[in-house]
């Protein structure tokens, strides 16, 4: 199926609410044709916000801007902006079947009923939906759902797709099975696509970049790998998997050190005058007590099936530590610690945008 | 899992429900059987018989179908002004919206013999509608249309709907579309149900009826109470016995209706 392929230009987009509240401060932000979208944080954070904007389900504040392609769409309504959208609950059409509800945007449009027929055997085949064309939406499983609500989106040729928390109705396990499928599918389909999650796991898995969002505010854009090594934030830092906060103390910031366990290592130059450095859990290296490396003591240890989790107490700093399956480490341990230079992280507060 | 049910074993409980039941039923066993005795002082001993039921349905049979008329035309009547209305309410913030849905609300409060002098001195000049069954009509819509809107209008709130218009929208559905195509077939249940109580309501109408009604424009209620006040006891109780005997099967009619509708419309 060949879609058409736009960029979406979002330009200083802003929503108040009627009561004064803002859901989004003004914003900006690049969706390259072809390209899959996250926007990904907390709840509250703005994102769904965005989204229904996007979709022209929500009015901006005046100033905002909204391009699909060359075309202005800021005053469009959205049954004229050429979007098709996943809803959190699908938004199923309960008294029509599976084919009704993939083809009822076609029928809208008035498309004749062979031309209708072909198109929904088509995304049928293409979601693997087959033999189940006359089901009604209660009569299927949360995965077969969520495909109709997507062969539904697309079978009017969107520009855009927009999907709002996708798999946010699904348990974990099939969540897994079904972010791997979602992800394949947006891939053959290779739409602009704008994917909405509070789940991390599930925008690393969809998306090629992600826009993370806190407060109203978009706080960092990039792929996931640039996101998780160098996050220009540290609400970044600790959205996008977890960290450990290393404060300096004054001795350390003239000095250009930073301490940990009893040893004392140069802090690299660029961060000299930053009062805390952030460190993922498993860029921890644990070993035996030696010299040039900290010591701490285990307290607890978590067995989570591929890895283990250590809690540790490093000299009054707690720290969390994620090792391999196999490491021998038992609580009342005590090891040494030692961290790449390379490996710390800034944890600096990037400008306000005023 | 189904846990295993626990059956309560009391025989307080077992006669105080016999004991209310028989306090409720004997009431309408009495007043059927005062319908169908010869002489209801003498008791059964006069014997059985129908010939009170005949003489009901002589004088008043045309109350029957008057009743079941109204009733149906209530309910068309709701569906094609409240149904709209319900939507409008459930969509609208406003502090006029609310404040329009106590006064529709207000009929049910006020009594019907109120609200019935109301329609008479506003539209009792115009004698063709005065005497006709639409006056009626009009009051029996005034009295049931609070209970369809309100039925609906919680359904259209429901934030499943709200998704479902979105979506639509979003596939390009213009308004009308919207409505008629996804708003309604998902709201049919409870449309379906505001239905079943506005018929039923309607039915057994008095209070406003009472007032509205002319000597040609009577429904069952009317003509009961006409049978109470004017004839022997044995017509007024046969006259309960047919009430009971149309709108009986009617509503079970409705109800299995409006069970297998939901069963198919549901989610």
């Amino acid at each position: 199926m060949e879609l058409e392929r736009i960029r979406i230009k979002v330009i200083n987009c802003a929503k108040t609410y009627a009561d004064g509240t803002r859901g989004l401060q003004p914003t900006t932000l690049t969706v390259e044709p072809g390209e899959v979208m996250a926007l990904l944080g907390p709840s509250g954070c703005g994102k769904t916000t965005l989204l229904r904007l996007i979709a022209g389900l929500e009015a901006p504040d005046a100033g905002s801007q909204l391009l699909f392609g060359e075309q202005d769409v800021t005053y469009r309504p959205l049954e004229q902006r050429g979007v098709g959208m996943v809803f959190q609950h699908y938004a199923l059409f309960p008294q029509m079947s599976v084919e009704a509800n993939i083809g009822y945007g076609l029928r809208i449009r008035g498309i004749p009923e062979s031309e209708r027929r072909r198109a929904v055997g088509e995304l049928v085949d293409l979601v693997r939906l087959q033999g189940l064309e006359k089901k009604r939406p209660a009569e299927l499983s949360g995965g077969q759902r969520q495909r109709v609500a997507l062969a539904r989106a697309v079978a009017v040729r969107p520009r855009v797709l927009l999907l709002d928390e996708p798999l946010t109705a699904l348990d974990a396990k099939l969540k897994e099975s079904l972010r791997d499928e979602l992800a394949d599918l947006l891939k053959r389909l290779h739409i602009t696509a704008i994917h909405v999650t509070h789940d991390q796991q599930e925008a690393l898995a969809i998306a090629d970049r992600l826009a993370i969002m806190q407060g109203g505010r978009i706080v960092q854009v990039g792929n996931g790998e640039a996101l998780y090594r160098k996050p220009a934030h540290p609400f970044v830092a600790e959205f996008l998997g977890r960290v450990n906060r290393l404060d300096r103390s004054a001795q350390d910031l003239s000095s250009g050190t930073i301490a940990l366990g009893g040893a004392t290592w140069t802090c690299p130059a660029a961060w000299h005058d930053q009062d805390a450095l952030l460190v993922r859990p498993e860029d921890i290296q644990l070993g035996n007590p030696q010299p040039g490396w900290g010591t701490a003591q285990i307290e607890r240890r978590v067995f989570l099936g591929e890895r283990v989790q250590l809690q540790l107490q490093a000299a009054g700093v707690p720290l969390k530590v994620e090792v391999p399956r196999d490491s021998p480490y038992q609580p009342g341990d005590t090891v040494g610690v030692w961290i790449a230079p390379e490996r710390l992280m800034a944890c600096k507060q990037i400008q306000e945008a005023a | 899992m189904n846990s295993a049910r626990k059956t309560i074993n009391s025989p307080i409980l077992l006669t105080i429900t016999l004991l209310v039941a028989l306090f409720m039923l004997a009431p309408m066993v009495l007043s059927v059987m005062a319908g169908l005795v010869n002489n209801y002082s003498v008791g059964l001993r006069s014997g059985l018989t129908t010939r009170w039921l005949i003489a009901v349905w002589e004088g008043y049979g045309g109350t029957v179908g008057w009743s079941v008329a109204i009733a149906s035309a209530c309910v068309v009547g709701n569906v094609l002004i409240g149904v709209p209305c319900a939507y409008a309410l459930a969509r609208t913030q406003s502090r006029w919206a609310r404040a329009f849905e106590e006064l529709l609300t207000l009929p049910v409060a006020v009594p019907g013999l109120a609200t019935a002098l109301a329609l008479i001195l506003a539209y009792g000049q115009y004698r063709g509608f005065r005497q006709s069954f639409a006056f009626i009509l009009v009051g029996h819509m005034i009295f049931t249309l609070p209970f369809m809107v309100r039925t609906v209008t919680s359904a259209c709130q429901r934030h499943s709907l709200i998704a479902l218009e979105e979506a639509a929208r979003s596939l390009g559905a213009n308004f009308y579309q919207c409505f008629l195509g996804v708003l309604v077939p998902a709201v049919f249940p409870a449309i379906v149900a505001g239905s079943l109580m506005v018929f039923t309501l309607s039915v057994g109408e008095f209070n406003l009826t009472w007032m509205l009604h002319t000597p040609l424009t009577r429904t069952l209620p009317v003509g009961l109470a006409d049978s109470y006040a004017s004839m022997r006891l044995e017509i007024g109780s046969a006259y309960t016995l047919v009430f009971f005997a149309v709108i009986l099967p009617v509503l079970w009619g409705l109800q299995v209706a409006a069970q297998r509708i939901e069963k198919h419309y549901g989610t």
